[in-house]
C-alpha cells in the first residue's frame, strides 16, 4: 500500500508558511494566556498587553516562565482554562519542594497524539506495523504519550510497559513487533538477553525500527544499538512540561532532530546573560507552546543545552533541527529516562541524625543499565550492631525510592572519606558509558 | 565486670585497616583481640587493646569513626566444653548474644560478647561464679 509522505500538511509549510502560522498562534496563545491568573499577572508586572505582541520578535517582551513558576503555582495556579474542561494532569516525581503538574483538555490530548503520530510517520511506522511500548505507563509521559500516538498512526500497539525483558522478548517474537520504543540503556539490555536466550534479532524477530530517546547518548551508542538488533534507531525529544515525547523527532536522514514550529517557537539562549545566542552555537533551549489549551506556557526555559543545526535538511521540512542534547543547565540527573534533583537526595538523607552531610551520587553503568550509588557518611556515633546499620541501610533506600522512584544502592562510609573539590562538595559523579 | 571495646567503623577498601593500626601503632597501644566480619561495603572492626581510652582520643582526633562501649570478657579454663557450659546458661535464661568472639590469655580462654541484657548478665555472671574480666585486670594479664 502507498501512502502519503507528511502526516499533516503543517509538516511541509515553508519558511515563510511556518512563520505567519506561528505570529498568529502566539498571538491567540497570549490572548488565551490572560485567562491564566499567573500570566495575567505577569503581564500586568511587565506592563504588557497581548496588543502588544505585533511581530514574531515581540516574543522578547514576555518575561521567562522557569520550573520555579510551575511549582511555585502548583498544583494549578497556571491553568488557561476551568479545571472542569481538563481531561487529564500529568505530575513530575517527588515530593521535595512542589513537584509539577501539567494539565491537559481533550484537545491538548489530541494535539499531542498528532504531533507523535506526526513523529512516527516520519521515520516509516505505518497501520501493518506492530508497536511496542517498554516504557512506564502513569506519570510518565513516555507511557501514554506514545501510545496514543502509535494508536493514531493505526499501528497495533503492544503496551508491554517497563521491565520483565523476557516478556518483552516473547511479546517480540509471539506479535511480531516491528517497533520498539525504549530508552537506549534498555534497548542494549534486550540485546543481551537476547544473546543469553539464543535470539537472534535479524532470524527471530521482525524489528525494524527503534525510538530511543529520554536518556543522554551519543552517536556512537545509536549506531551500536542498530549494528546489534539489526534495526534504525531514531532520536526521540520531548519534556512533560511539553507535553512528553514529540516535541523534536529525527527524519530518516538521522541528522538532528526536526523541533515541530507548529507547535512550539524555538529560542536558543545563552543562560547567564538569557541574550539569544547565534545559529549553531549551543545554548539553553527556551520554548514557547502554541497549541496548548489548558496551560500554554511562554518561553519556558528548558534547561537543556543544544543547539540549532544550520542549513537545510535534505528531507524536504523545514522546520529547524535540533542537535542532540549537550547536557543541563540546572543539576537535574536523567537516570533511566527519570528526571532527579540531587536536592531530593539530599533532603531524605538529611532526615536521618545517624548520617553527616556528606553524600556522593555515583551514576554508573552495570549489566547495560543505568544504575546509582548514593554513599552517605555516617556521623561520628554509630551503632555498633551489623543488624541496625543494615536495617538503617534499607530504610535510607526505601524512603530514597519513594522520593525518585528509582532504587539507589546505599552505602554508609565513616566521615570525611568523599572527595571534596576546593572546599564545596562533589555530590553528582557520572561515569555511565555511553556505549 | 565488663572490659573496654573500641568500634571502628570502616569502610571495605584497601589501606582502611591499615590506617587505623598505624595509628594505634604510634601511640604504642598493644592489641589484645580483634575481630572484623566480611560485609559487602563497610565493616566494624572491634578491638580490646591496652588504653582504649587514649586509643580512643588518638582515633576520634584522627577524624576516624569510633566508638567505645562495654563488653563481657568471661575467663574460661582451656578445655573442651567450657564455652558451651557458659552461652547454655545465658540461653537459659533468655540473653541473647548480639556478637561473640574469643582468644586465650596466658592458658586460658576469654569469652567475649556483647548482649542487650547487660544487667541481667552481669547477675548470671555472680551468681554463677563465673569469672568476668574487669577492664582494670586487662593490662595485668598483657
Amino acid at each position: 500500500m502507498t501512502y502519503q509522505k507528511f502526516f499533516h500538511p503543517e509538516e511541509s509549510y515553508s519558511r515563510s508558511e511556518i512563520e505567519a502560522l506561528q505570529l498568529e498562534r502566539l498571538q491567540a496563545t497570549v490572548r488565551h494566556c490572560m485567562d491564566s491568573p499567573f500570566y495575567r499577572e505577569r503581564f500586568r508586572q511587565a506592563g504588557l498587553t497581548p496588543s502588544d505582541i505585533r511581530t514574531l520578535d515581540d516574543l522578547k517582551k514576555i518575561p521567562f516562565t522557569t520550573k520555579q513558576d510551575l511549582r511555585d503555582t502548583y498544583p494549578f495556579g497556571m491553568a488557561a482554562v476551568p479545571l472542569d474542561r481538563c481531561v487529564r494532569l500529568h505530575s513530575s516525581s517527588g515530593t521535595t519542594g512542589n513537584p509539577t503538574v501539567i494539565l491537559h483538555t481533550q484537545k491538548d490530548l489530541e494535539a499531542w497524539a498528532e504531533a507523535v503520530a506526526r513523529c512516527l510517520w516520519m521515520v516509516g511506522c505505518r497501520p501493518e506495523d506492530v508497536f511496542q511500548n517498554t516504557s512506564g505507563y502513569g506519570m510518565f509521559t513516555g507511557g501514554l504519550g506514545f501510545q496514543y500516538g502509535a494508536e493514531r498512526v493505526g499501528m497495533l500497539t503492544v503496551p508491554a510497559a517497563a521491565g520483565n525483558t523476557l516478556r518483552q522478548l516473547k511479546f517480540f517474537t509471539d506479535f511480531g513487533t516491528t517497533v520498539v520504543h525504549a530508552i537506549p540503556s534498555y534497548a542494549a539490555r534486550l540485546y543481551e538477553v537476547m544473546c543469553e536466550k539464543g535470539i537472534d534479532p535479524r532470524r527471530d524477530t521482525k524489528l525494524r525500527t527503534l525510538v530511543i530517546g529520554a536518556e543522554p547518548h551519543s552517536e556512537d551508542t545509536r549506531r551500536r544499538i542498530e549494528d546489534m538488533l539489526g534495526v534504525k534507531a531514531y532520536n526521540s525529544f520531548g519534556m512533560s512540561e511539553m507535553c512528553g515525547p514529540g516535541v523534536a523527532f529525527e527524519c530518516p536522514e538521522q541528522n538532528g532532530m526536526h523541533i515541530w514550529e507548529d507547535y512550539y517557537i524555538v529560542e536558543i539562549v545563552n543562560p547567564d546573560t538569557l541574550e539569544p545566542v547565534p545559529d549553531g552555537e549551543v545554548g539553553e533551549l527556551v520554548l514557547t507552546t502554541l497549541k496548548r489549551e489548558a496551560m500554554p506556557l511562554l518561553r519556558y526555559r528548558t534547561r537543556d543545552l543544544t543547539r540549532i543545526l544550520p542549513g537545510e535538511c535534505p528531507c524536504g521540512r523545514h522546520h529547524i533541527r535540533l542537535d542532540r542534547m549537550k547536557g543541563r543547565s540546572d543539576d537535574m540527573i536523567i537516570l533511566k529516562g527519570v528526571n532527579i534533583f540531587p536536592i531530593q537526595i539530599e533532603t531524605i538523607l538529611m532526615q536521618f541524625q545517624e548520617l553527616a552531610s556528606d553524600y556522593l551520587i555515583t551514576l554508573e553503568t552495570v549489566d547495560g543499565n543505568d544504575a546509582m550509588i548514593v554513599d552517605v557518611e555516617m556521623k561520628d556515633l554509630f551503632i555498633d550492631d551489623y543488624a541496625k546499620l543494615q536495617s538503617l541501610t534499607r530504610e535510607i533506600t526505601r524512603q530514597l525510592r519513594d522520593e525518585i522512584l528509582i532504587t539507589p544502592r546505599v552505602r554508609l562510609v565513616p566521615k570525611n572519606t568523599l572527595p571534596k573539590s576546593e572546599g564545596k562538595a562533589v555530590r553528582v559523579v557520572d561515569t555511565r558509558k555511553k556505549y | 565486670m565488663t572490659v573496654q571495646q573500641l568500634s571502628v567503623f570502616i569502610e571495605n577498601k584497601s589501606g582502611s585497616l591499615v590506617r587505623v593500626l598505624r595509628l594505634l601503632k604510634q601511640e604504642n597501644i598493644q592489641l589484645i583481640a580483634t575481630t572484623i566480619a566480611d560485609t559487602v561495603d563497610y565493616g566494624i572492626f572491634r578491638i580490646i587493646c591496652s588504653q582504649p581510652d587514649k586509643a580512643y582520643r588518638v582515633l576520634r582526633e584522627a577524624g576516624v569513626a569510633v566508638s567505645l562501649c562495654e563488653v563481657f570478657a568471661i575467663e574460661l579454663d582451656d578445655r573442651p566444653g567450657q564455652a558451651a557450659d557458659a552461652i547454655e546458661l545465658f540461653a537459659g535464661e533468655g540473653i541473647s548474644i548480639a556478637y561473640l568472639y574469643s582468644f586465650l590469655l596466658k592458658g586460658k580462654g576469654v569469652l567475649i560478647f556483647r548482649t542487650d541484657h547487660a544487667e541481667k548478665a552481669a547477675g548470671l555472671i555472680s551468681s554463677h561464679g563465673l569469672h568476668a574480666i574487669e577492664e582494670k585486670d586487662l593490662s595485668l594479664l598483657l
